[in-house]
């Protein structure tokens, strides 16, 4: 079960701290496929935010596949994210790949520039998903 | 709580006077007009004397309009009474029962839709005794009980004035977080007023805001502040054909608040305002266009449709 805190002074609109701390949850492995969210009344009785809010940041979770809401049961965590766990290929190619990096005289800075440096090449279409969410203006319900 | 199958609350040219006072003619409320769906939780907001307190007592049928008419759930505020809770402002109890029998006398007013266990547990949330005396009790302790009275009765539409002004933080969090539960559970519609916006920001999904005992604003927050932008400038940019709510100059820079007709001139700064910057730029110019009545209507007709 997740715990939402609010921050009422952020600029983030509500409903995405929502999205953002359920997604958050879903990397650290604290939801899991299967899991119930709390219910909305939970939520609005813990936090005092306004229910529509919360229902809000449901929906918007249900669109983006995370989870499903099931008449009269609560809304369950579909799957969870980050496809790259600790022990895929991907994460042992990075390794060596790192090793050799440092073995050739780059140091910690210069690995982080060019690691961001090819991230930013192949997945500039893709935003990142901070606080600057696209979504963040205005929205205080 | 989403689907909203009918109004709550609606305004239709709605003024109370009271006497003839000078000045102001006597006008408490003038030419009110706007409608609530139901489910929402509606703030009340504006300055000291601008009518909040009269509104929601025409929505108890506690006052008669002068003119105009006033529908609750459908009805007359009257036939409406049982389904309707409210707590005035001063929290009128009985100061000589204690808080037991107090609760008792609520259950035999409302024979059919007492909610003893959620009466009970508001109370005993705030350490209150039963046998303590409402004299005995704080302001604070006093709004308790009286919010207590009023959700128990599993009201459609609870009508709360000035409700969390006496509480200490933790207390008015906690209330809060009552009032969205039971929002959230039964999809009560609930209107309060305050003069402290900061203090509905986020309980909140819904805005009149009043002044000079005329709405000014009406309708979703999301969409009223989507329907405003912050701007910033060149002194000599011109803000036609857009609606200026509020406009200040400083040196060569211009900051304003709009409401925009379309595309904006190059080379504006923009942002987004937050809930409290829009209500005080209205409520610091009161000659500023706000939507009228007749728009917000029209637009939830379409809305309905």
């Amino acid at each position: 079960m997740v715990e939402y805190r609010i921050d009422r002074r952020s600029g983030v609109a509500t409903y995405v701290q929502i999205v953002q701390q359920t997604k958050q949850a879903l990397r650290l492995g604290l939801l899991e496929p299967g899991d119930k969210l709390p219910t909305a009344r939970e939520v609005v009785e813990a936090t005092a935010i306004n229910p529509n809010t919360v229902l809000k940041a449901y929906r918007e979770l249900e669109r983006e596949g995370l989870v499903e809401a099931r008449r009269g049961l609560g809304t369950f965590v579909r799957r969870s994210l980050g496809t790259a766990p600790a022990e895929s290929p991907l994460h042992g190619e990075l390794d060596v790949w790192a090793a050799k990096a440092r073995a050739a005289g780059l140091d910690r800075d210069d690995v982080a520039a060019l690691f961001t440096a090819v991230l930013e090449k192949h997945f500039a279409d893709i935003p990142a998903q901070h606080s600057s969410d696209q979504h963040s203006q205005g929205d205080l319900s | 709580m989403t689907d909203t199958t009918g109004f709550a609350l609606e305004a239709a040219a709605v003024g109370k006077r009271f006497g003839r006072r000078r000045g102001s003619g006597g006008w408490a409320l003038r030419d009110c007009g706007f409608r609530l769906p139901a489910g929402r939780v509606c703030a009340v907001v504006g300055p000291n004397g601008a009518g909040k307190s009269t509104l929601l007592a025409l929505a108890a049928g506690l006052l008669v309009p002068t003119e105009g008419r006033v529908t609750v759930l459908g009805t007359d505020p009257a036939s409406a009474r049982a389904r309707v809770g409210f707590v005035a402002q001063d929290k009128p109890l009985y100061p000589h029962l204690t808080v037991a029998e107090t609760l008792r006398m609520g259950a035999d007013l409302n024979p059919r839709r007492w909610d003893a266990p959620t009466a009970e547990r508001i109370v005993a949330d705030g350490d209150l005794g039963p046998k303590t005396r409402i004299r005995a009790l704080s302001g604070g302790q006093r709004t308790r009980v009286a919010l207590a009275l009023a959700l128990a009765k599993r009201p459609e539409l609870l009508l709360l004035d000035e409700p969390m002004a006496d509480l200490d933080p933790l207390a008015r969090h906690e209330l809060m977080g009552v009032l969205m539960a039971q929002a959230a559970q039964y999809g009560t519609t609930i209107v309060m007023s305050s003069h402290v916006v900061a203090e509905l920001e986020g309980s909140c999904d819904h805005l009149l805001l009043i002044g000079g005992g005329r709405v000014r604003l009406a309708g979703e927050i999301d969409e009223l502040l989507e329907a405003h932008v912050r701007v910033s400038g060149l002194a000599q940019t011109s803000l036609a054909p857009h609606t200026v709510v509020e406009s200040r100059t400083t040196g060569r820079q211009l900051s304003a608040l709009i409401r925009p007709a379309g595309p904006l001139p190059e080379g504006l700064r923009t942002s987004a305002p937050s809930l409290e910057e829009l209500v005080l730029s209205y409520l610091r110019n009161p000659q500023a266009p706000g939507t009228t009545p007749a728009e917000a209507a029209s637009e939830s007709e379409k809305a309905t449709l």
